[in-house]
């Protein structure tokens, strides 16, 4: 289906969620849902996808990966000119519900917020929802025009003399007036104020915050360039103390990537589904970084913290995890022996894991004194917990065999299986 | 070569793995078999008849390695020995056990043998003389515990191979021999 001469496509991850542009964030999704338009019948007609509304675009993905599938498209709100209210009428109350409105296009058909011509495009609401509800929200995206902040966010950080830049928004020349150590004292005072104000707001009222969202993200942005610049540029004793805390407020910032968490509000029935292909995205990054094998209660609270509020329970995150078998993830979740879970790549090798391990364990070092837990994170990369569980399973498979000593809890190679009680005495 | 006194130690007395009790199926099996061999040799080398639970046993520990058994893993060998017939606890606390490096029927061949190596089929010996005489110097029953004797003895009496008699004081039991 030529769907791309009508809609601009809509951009996926590996795990079959939307790239959301800077400053995007979901607030409703609807399974089921056909796209057309009623007037025009050479317009494509899309059929039980998943309705995805942000407060940039209308995005709308296919159900399933047949190879035939049409692909994902998007309509940016800002082409948007007009929403029709739900008809009442009896037909109406046992029909389908359905959602109009008008969109500008270019002579040739194609969406455009700059097109000239316009036609009216219906969605078919085929599953389970609630049209009163998803109009109030497509009504509150249009009003609120989302979009346009970037940009006059952007030059609004032209205009102010404060430090900072948007990424993405091209390069905006760092400008700090020094004014002597007390100017710089007093902006960085104003600074703080100013942010501590903006946090106190926040947390009044949850609903402030959910707008405040952006602005955080903004505020998080600035703090770490501001910390990259100031690594940078200052050579003196106060940098070295900041260097040790830069460190972690770095990760922690890293942390706070995820502008658009998916909730229970905006996805509904959904919910676990979309919950679990954003979980699978998110996990790449730390997976990588703990070497393969990262311990399920660490997803639980890297997660978590990520999101920042609209946090999931222990729960969610099982349910989430156990999804994964249905769709084609690279991630899978694993239950060792010992009860500990753990997240993996679908391509990880046990072997390859055990091979490693005999390799260690014939070390003239270990073949003296063993190999405790620790001594097996370093060489296998992951975290002490998470080499204690491969240990076990070595053990188990009678590859090791354990020492339990004051020493502490240690592992060998099994040398039980090779002694020939006729030949014990050398 | 590593000793216990006199005994000769194998080489894996110095593996420290040796000395945990391991928890997987077919090397628990291994290690519970090396265990009950070791222990009879040196029970049968030493003369050990009784090994007490909570007592310092040489052969549980190994000092080079810095390694002991741990009280469980104790209780599980020995318990194994009991099962298959060569041991027996003494006492319903578990805190004893008796060694039966040769059974009571290998005792009562070995007596049988030494009064036909002897010659004394006709005679009459004390139960003392028996397990310290000048004949039983350097034979196996030189030393034998005293309770494992009398069941041997018992198990020959039954099939009338002697009587046993009380004598003048319960420490002076004899035995006439009729082979």
């Amino acid at each position: 289906m030529a769907a791309g001469n009508y809609l601009p496509t809509a951009e996926l991850t590996a795990s079959g969620r939307p790239v959301l542009y800077p400053g995007e964030i979901e607030s409703s999704l609807l399974s089921s849902v056909d796209l057309l338009s009623e007037e025009n019948p050479n317009f494509p007609h899309l059929k039980s996808g998943l309705l995805i509304l942000t407060n940039h675009r209308l995005l709308w993905l296919p159900n399933s990966t047949p190879v035939s599938s049409p692909t994902p498209v998007h309509i940016p709100l800002s082409a948007v000119s007009h929403i029709f209210s739900l008809k009442k009428s009896i037909k109406s109350v046992f029909s389908t519900p359905r959602i109009r409105f008008q969109v500008s296009v270019t002579s040739e058909g194609r969406v455009d917020e700059k097109g000239l011509r316009s036609i009216v495009i219906a969605l078919v609401l085929r599953g389970k929802s609630d049209p009163e509800a998803f109009l109030g929200k497509f009504w509150e995206a249009l009003k609120v025009r989302a979009w346009e902040e970037i940009k006059v966010g952007a030059s609004g950080a032209e205009a102010g003399s404060s430090s900072g830049s948007r990424s993405g928004e091209g390069s905006l020349a760092l400008r700090m007036p020094v004014v002597g150590v007390a100017g710089i004292l007093r902006k960085e005072q104003e600074m703080w104020e100013s942010t501590d104000k903006s946090l106190q707001d926040a947390f009044q009222d949850l609903n402030a915050l959910m707008s405040k969202a952006k602005e955080m993200v903004m505020l998080a942005e600035k703090m770490r360039l501001k910390l990259l610049a100031g690594s940078n540029n200052q050579a003196t004793g106060a940098a070295e103390d900041e260097l040790g805390t830069k460190e972690e407020m770095q990760d922690w910032l890293l942390s706070v990537g995820i502008a658009s968490p998916v909730t229970k509000e905006s996805a509904g029935a959904l919910y676990h589904q979309q919950l679990s292909r954003q979980l699978a995205d998110f996990v790449r990054i730390p997976l990588e970084r703990a070497g393969g094998t990262i311990n399920l209660i660490d997803v639980y609270c890297l997660f978590n913290r990520a999101r920042g509020t609209e946090l999931i329970s222990p729960d969610d995150l099982l349910q989430a995890c156990s999804l994964w078998e249905k769709f084609d993830v690279p991630v899978m979740l694993r239950k060792f022996d010992s009860g500990v879970m753990v997240i993996q790549n679908k391509a990880h090798s046990d072997d390859e894991v055990f091979a490693r391990i005999r390799s260690l364990v014939t070390k003239p070092d270990a073949l003296q004194s063993g190999v405790s837990a620790s001594d097996a994170a370093m060489t296998l990369g992951v975290a002490p917990a998470m080499a204690k569980e491969y240990l076990l399973t070595a053990e188990g498979k009678g590859l090791l065999c354990r020492d339990i000593s004051p020493d502490g809890f240690r592992f060998y190679i099994n040398l039980f299986q090779d002694i020939n009680s006729d030949d014990v005495y050398l | 070569m590593q000793k216990l006194g006199e005994f000769k130690l194998p080489h894996f007395f110095n593996y420290p793995p040796y000395f945990t009790l391991q928890p997987v199926r077919d090397t628990r099996e291994k290690q519970v078999q090396l265990w009950k061999e070791l222990i009879i040799e040196y029970c049968r080398a030493q003369k050990v008849f009784i090994i007490g639970l909570e007592e310092d046993f040489p052969l549980f520990s190994n000092r080079a390695i810095e390694r002991s058994l741990s009280h469980e893993a104790r209780v599980a060998f020995l318990s194994a020995l009991v099962s298959d017939g060569r041991a027996e606890w003494t006492d319903k606390g578990h805190k004893k056990c008796l060694i039966l490096w040769h059974r009571i029927q290998e005792w009562a061949d070995l007596i049988v043998h030494f009064v036909k190596e002897n010659g004394l089929e006709d005679n009459v010996m004390t139960v003392e003389e028996i397990r310290s005489g000048t004949e039983s110097r350097g034979t196996e029953l030189y030393g034998i515990d005293r309770s494992v004797l009398m069941r041997a003895l018992k198990l020959l009496e039954h099939k009338g191979k002697l009587v046993i008699f009380k004598g003048t004081s319960t420490d002076d039991e004899g035995v006439k021999f009729s082979l």
